[in-house]
Parts: C-alpha cells; structure tokens; sequence
C-alpha cells in the first residue's frame, strides 16, 4: 500500500519537474527541474519495478544500522577530496587570475567556486561526517539500533541531493548572496525536511535507548542537529518571486538582515563546525586512546557554557557598521567569554590522554586527534581577539579572517573527521586493522604541514594588508591603492596554494588507504569481538 | 508600551536572571553528592555494547 502512495507522489513531483523545465525563469531553476526529474524518475521506476513483492520482515533490533554509516563514510571522503581541490584551485586563481578561463567565465571563475568551495567542505565533507559520525555514536552509546528503519537512508540521499542541488546552483548562479546560506529557496525547503528527518532519526534513537543516561556526545550533537534547525529556517525565510524561478526575496531588509545572516553565519560555526565536531572529540578520543573522557563534570559545564554564550557571539561580524554599538559590544563581550567553555573542551579533549600520552609516539591516529584539539585551541584564542573591536578595525575584510577559518576548519574540523574516519573504516568493514599506519602518519605530517603554510602565510598578508589599508601620509591621504596591496600579496597567495596541494595531497593517501584497508587489511575474527568486561 | 521596548526590557532583566541561574543551577547540579560515581559509569558508555544493541534483559535501568 505505501508503494502506491510513494509512486504517486513521485509521479506528482516528476510532472512537476518537468513543467518546471518548460515553464523555468533562469538557468539554475532549470537544471534543477532536470535533476529533479532524474531522481523522482528513477526513483518512481525503482519503486514500481519492487511493488507486490512481499515484504521482507527480518528483526534486525539486534543490529547496529551500519551501512548507511559507511555510505557516509564513503561521501565524507569523496565530498572531502572535491572540496579541498576547488579550495586550491580557487587559491591559485588568487595568484595567477588567468585560472579564470575566458572560455567559463560565469560558470568557473573565482565568484561562483568559492561558495562551492565553501558549502563543499562545509556542509558536504562536514555534513556528511557529522550525520555519519552521529548515527554511529548515537547506536553505540544509546545501545539501540537507529529508529525509523529506512528513515536514515532517506536521509543520507536526501541529504547528498541537497548537495548536488546547491553545488549546481552555485556554478549556474542561483544564489541569495548569504554566506554558507547561499542555497535557493527551493533548496532551503529541501533541506529542511531532510533535517527533520534527521532529527527524528536522532531522537528516536535516544528515546529508546537502553542505556539510563544520555552520553555527552549525543549532547553536543542533538544541540548541533535543533540548533542549525533553527537558523536555517530563520535565516530563510524567503519569498520567492515565481514558483517557476529561483529567485526568492528576504522579509527583512537592510542591517536586520545582517544581523540574522551574522547571527546564523557564527552560529553555524559554533553548532555545526563547533558542538557537532565536539560531540566526535567525546566519542572518538576516548575510544581511539582507551580510556573514559578526563572529566564527565567538565564536559557538561563545558556543554552548556559553549550553547548558552556561542548563541550571543554573532554581531562580531558587523562592527563598525549599521549595526547599533551595543549590538557589537554585546557579540564582543560574548565571544571574549567564549574562549573560557572552549578551552575547557579543549583541556578536556587533551587530558583525556593523561597517563596515555606515550600513545602518541605510537598511534598516528590519536596523535591526529589531538592535533586537531589543538588546533580547535588555537584557533578559539584567536577568534575572541579578533572579535575586539580594536583588533578587528585591522583583521576585518583582510586575509587574517580566512587564515583564522582555516586553522579552524582545516586544522579543527578536518582533522578529528580524518582521525574519526581512520577509526570508523576498519571497524564499518569489519577489519582487524588499517591498511597502512605509515601512510596516516605521512597524511598526518602532510596535513599539518599544509595548514601551517596556509595559516603562516594569511597572518602576514592579512595584517599587512590591513596596516596597507589604513596607511596616509602626512597629509591625511591614503598610500596605497587596492590593486597595491593586491600586487603585494603575490608571494603569501602562492605559499598558501602550496599548503592547499600538501592538505589535499593527505586527503588522497587518506582515501588510498581506507580503500586499501577495505580491500587488502586482513578480515576481523569474529572471535575477537567480544563484549567489553564490567568495570 | 512597544513591542521592542517591552522585549528589550524583559530580556535584560527576568530572561537574563533565568539563564543565568540555570546556569549556576548546572554547575550546582554537577558537583552534587555522588555525582563522580554515577559520572564515571556515564563516561564509561562508549566502552559497553560496541558490537550490538543491549537486549532488553541486558538493559540497564
């Protein structure tokens, strides 16, 4: 009976798909009326071609859902790879501008691949760890398998076809100029259903949990998932000028907008790339260094601080502008005090090792961990200064801020995925152990290596460029043009090229070896998995 | 009064003092007696059930 309803809706929404190729008022639109087309298409004839067979009714509560898992494991890397290449290509179209082609101007010049850029590593590669990495924790830690049956695969798809419309969108230009909220209107709905979807996946895993307490990782991660729900569909509330189009105007306007635009934007720094990726340091760490979290009372003060104070920290992007002062006073004061719950995170991220430390002369893997928490350290410090008003008339518009993101992203975000990868792919594939610990420890030192260049070189264009900015001569006017500082910054552009090429050059040894490990890494005995002995 | 004005007033003042003390009230709650020993059962969770689901019987309540 559901298969009948699953193919008339599918068979609506491919008619609708296909007036909206007729009836498309831009270019974007048009090629996502296409994919959508495809997808409902082939899905209507997947459906149909399974409908009246009997349905299989295997009890599989004694199972963990692991398969989507490593469908996200696999889209993690993937998406990963694609990300870290545009973000060097567009790197080096910042050095040698005759990367923009003529021949793809509007498609592929520097404008239209940052945000694919940024939504790639952002939400693709991030994204598709967070999901991935939260449905493993969250059937571990709550000891339930994943609620909801085929809800998760949903889901997953979903979730991918999200990707594929705002990538598409981005090159096309179907864009509403939001930062990391680029994506159309019709994208935006899109995506909210699979995130409820998710939520609801999440949730009904806690609900029927068999364990009395809920681990602080699963913590961190529900505030992530009700958290960027919430901006997302704030920062969203759009009108849309034709259902036939993708254009899609704001209901507020002018500094109101930048405030909800800065209060998502920060914010999806701190649930998404902060309390997600926090909630794998709780898992992950302890697991990869065997040993429990180094202080359960801190990381639940550490919890609530970080969502009480990160929610305030957004109008540090706009001072000196529209905004009122008390409004960018207030994001200072907040963001300065937000240093304090992060760096208690981090302690306790990196004292979970305490009496284990020897393991990182042995176990590339947690040393990639901990790297990462360092990283997540620095970059906390870093950001609460720049947010001073003082410091941010000189960091603000200027390269500093994209060095600030990447030691964050690169250094934080991607590395503990790497590290959380690493751990997850021999126990999804059921290995014994990784193809190659020597190849971790090159991707290791590559990436490393990578994210110092990149994060050395944006700190001295990025203050040199400001200290060029406000230069005047003795007579009050401006020294130097912009396309000065622009010729200036040659040298520190291609340093910080270089270091993209070594990121992504570990991220490809990363995928040979998981691959490998897939392939070649002798098969976990079934002996071995036995059942952890009570404390 | 104004809509503005009357929000403004209520978050400066109640709304403030209630996050505030359900702040303090976490970490009150954190330090409570007992609390280490039933926290260290908790940071123990992701050493248990890591092949498959706990059944019912197992279920620790």
């Amino acid at each position: 009976m559901s298969n009948y309803i699953k193919l008339i809706a599918l068979g609506l929404i491919a008619l609708f798909a296909a007036m909206g190729i007729n009836f498309a008022r831009d270019l974007a639109y048009q090629v996502h009326a296409v994919i959508v087309l495809f997808v409902a298409g082939g899905l209507f004839i997947w459906t149909l071609r399974k409908t009246d067979e009997p349905g299989k009714t295997i009890n599989l509560s004694g199972e963990y859902m692991d398969g989507v898992i490593r469908y996200g494991v696999i889209a993690t890397a993937f998406w990963g790879v694609v990300g870290f290449l545009v973000g060097t290509f567009i790197a080096f179209q910042l050095a040698f501008p005759g990367l923009n082609f003529e021949w793809a101007q509007g498609v592929a010049n520097f404008g239209r691949l940052r945000p694919l850029h940024t939504s790639a590593v952002i939400f693709a590669f991030g994204g598709n760890a967070l999901i991935a990495t939260s449905f493993y924790v969250v059937q571990r830690t709550s000891a339930a398998r994943l609620w909801g049956g085929n809800l998760a695969w949903f889901v997953f798809w979903g979730y991918q076809l999200f990707i594929v419309l705002a990538a598409t969108g981005y090159l096309l230009g179907g864009t509403q100029s939001k930062e990391y909220a680029e994506p159309e209107w019709y994208v935006d709905l899109w995506l909210t259903i699979v995130w409820v979807a998710y939520l609801a996946v999440f949730l009904g895993t806690i609900i029927k949990r068999k364990e009395p307490h809920i681990y602080v990782a699963n913590w961190f991660y529900l505030s992530f998932i009700v958290t960027v729900a919430m901006l997302h569909v704030v920062n969203n509330l759009t009108i849309p000028v034709s259902i036939w189009g993708s254009k899609s105007v704001i209901v507020w306007a002018g500094v109101q907008d930048a405030m909800t635009q800065w209060w998502y934007g920060h914010n999806a720094v701190g649930f998404f790339l902060t309390a997600g990726f926090l909630g794998m340091m709780y898992y992950f760490i302890p697991k990869q260094a065997e040993r429990p979290v180094f202080s359960y009372k801190l990381s639940i003060i550490h919890f609530w601080a970080l969502i009480f104070i990160y929610i305030w920290a957004g109008p540090h992007h706009l001072h000196y502008t529209a905004l009122p002062d008390w409004a960018s006073t207030l994001g200072m004061v907040f963001s300065v005090v937000l240093w304090m719950p992060s760096w208690g995170g981090m302690i306790n991220g990196l004292m979970t090792l305490s009496g284990a430390w020897d393991k990182l002369r042995t176990d590339p893997i947690i040393r990639m961990m901990v790297i990462s928490v360092g990283f997540y350290g620095m970059s906390t410090f870093e950001g609460p200064m720049m947010s001073i008003r003082a410091v941010n008339s000189l960091s603000h518009y200027t390269d500093w801020t994209i060095g600030h993101v990447h030691s964050g992203a690169l250094g934080w975000n991607g590395m503990i995925t790497f590290g959380a990868l690493y751990f997850l792919v021999p126990v999804l594939w059921k290995r014994d152990r990784l193809f190659s610990l020597k190849l971790v420890n090159y991707h290791f030192w590559l990436a490393t290596i990578g994210i110092v260049l990149y994060a050395s070189s944006m700190w001295v264009t990025g203050i040199m460029e400001g200290l060029m900015w406000r230069e005047v001569d003795a007579n009050g006017f401006l020294v130097n043009s912009f396309a000065d500082t622009v010729a200036a910054k040659f040298p520190m552009y291609v340093v910080r090229g270089l270091g993209g090429v070594l990121y992504l050059t570990g991220a490809i040894i990363m995928c040979y070896n998981l691959w490998m490990t897939v392939r070649k890494a002798p098969a976990k005995e079934a002996s071995l998995s036995v059942a952890v002995p009570a404390e | 009064m104004e809509q503005y004005t009357l929000l403004r007033q209520f978050a400066d003042s109640w709304m403030l003092l209630a996050l505030f003390a359900f702040f303090i009230g976490v970490i009150l709650w954190v330090f409570r007696p007992g609390a280490s020993k039933s926290y260290s059962d908790t940071a123990n969770i992701p050493f248990r059930h890591q092949d498959k689901p706990a059944t019912s019987k197992e279920a620790r309540q």
